[in-house]
């Protein structure tokens, strides 16, 4: 008599085939593989080239044309200007193609920068490789690393888009000085609204 | 020509200007959740279809039409349609107030104005993490959700339509 495969393991090849297709995103507690992407001085960056100087990072998925963005730039800057001494260092990374957003080209970009005079490095993911990883979907989208690279929180930078001054809780401040101190995040996941990132066809 | 002649006329043209005159959008603020919620309980058994849009959000504004057209196929069968703008209230005259104007949208509209999106997203759908467009769909205690633009109309009405037992589907079906 010819023996069927037991249903169990016909699910479970099942669903190693569904997860084979939908690649994982970091959720807290994943190590971020390293990455290098061409900053806006024209400069090749990788997040190793941190390793040395910097007890973490504040990854901040962001861009030009997206007014969430644009309200929460100075802020970005603040962040920066008050944590790179203490160790966690702004990296920013616009995910969007210069053919789906012309804002969002590499010379707007350091345009833009140049303007504002961003104290931080402003990367351009043009061939979208390095958001997916992170499962960034929105402008901004922030993720806090470790040293050791290791996603601690994911979220927004506060609860007031449109009244800094009104915000009750700043995630990101909040969940720096709390791994300043040697603590987890609380809390390590939030949610905002933003500018959905699109996927280059 | 003739005074009268004229009146006359004139008062034959008056009605013909008035329903050509484009009427202001109407739309409400709500500022926090509870305000949404009931909304949302009012539909009662209907089928609720909620998009979250903005002006500043070019895929949201190029799917609005597909919800236009939902709304107007399905008026008379228990489906209601509301586009939630995330619209900034500081740029209400200058921004969102001249896009109703000039879009004269038929649907209803609120534009929602409560800041705290990480206690108000995962009360409407906790799938949902933030980016716009975004849809949910409620019919009684049952909710679906999508994230993203729809494609068209068809697109739309395929997600809506498991929500829509009862309904006489074939509206818009029967169109291609």
């Amino acid at each position: 008599m010819k023996r069927h495969a037991p249903p169990v393991l016909l699910l479970a090849c099942f669903i190693l085939f569904l997860s084979a297709g939908t690649p994982r995103t970091y959720v807290v507690g994943d190590q971020v593989a390293n990455f290098s992407l061409l900053n806006i001085d024209g400069r090749m960056v990788s997040m190793h080239d941190y390793t040395e100087s910097a007890k973490g990072l504040i990854v901040v998925f962001t861009c030009n044309h997206c007014p969430y963005a644009q309200l929460y730039e100075q802020r970005i800057i603040d962040l920066h200007n008050k944590y790179a001494q203490k160790g966690f260092p702004v990296i920013a990374i616009n995910p969007n193609p210069a053919d789906l957003y012309p804002d969002d080209s590499y010379e707007e970009m350091q345009k833009r920068a140049k303007e504002m005079r961003y104290p931080f490095a402003y990367l351009h993911d043009d061939n979208q490789t390095v958001y997916p990883q992170f499962g960034a979907s929105r402008t901004p989208h922030v993720f806090i690393l470790d040293d050791n690279f290791i996603v601690r929180y994911i979220g927004a930078i506060d609860d007031n888009p449109e009244t800094p001054k009104a915000a009750k809780n700043r995630f990101v401040e909040n969940a720096v000085n709390a791994m300043l101190r040697g603590e987890r995040p609380d809390p390590e996941f939030t949610r905002a609204v933003g500018c959905t990132i699109k996927k280059k066809p | 020509m003739h005074p009268y002649r004229f009146f006359r006329f004139a008062v034959l043209l008056l009605p013909l200007l008035a329903s050509c005159r484009l009427v202001a959008q109407q739309y409400v603020i709500y500022d926090s959740l509870p305000q949404l919620e009931e909304r949302i309980r009012k539909a009662g058994k209907d089928v609720l279809v909620v998009n979250f849009w903005a002006t500043w959000c070019p895929p949201c504004v190029e799917e609005l039409p597909y919800f236009e057209e939902l709304r107007e196929h399905y008026a008379t069968q228990n489906v209601q349609v509301v586009l939630v703008s995330l619209d900034f209230k500081s740029q209400l005259e200058k921004k969102f107030v001249p896009f109703l104007h000039k879009h004269q949208l038929k649907s209803e509209v609120i534009l929602f104005a409560d800041q705290d999106a990480n206690t108000w997203i995962p009360r409407l759908s906790e799938t949902w993490d933030g980016g716009v467009p975004a849809t949910v769909v409620f019919q009684g205690n049952k909710t679906i959700f999508h994230q993203g633009k729809f494609e068209n109309t068809a697109e739309l009405e395929a997600f809506v339509r498991p929500l829509l037992k009862g309904v006489n589907t074939s509206v818009l079906s029967s169109k291609r």
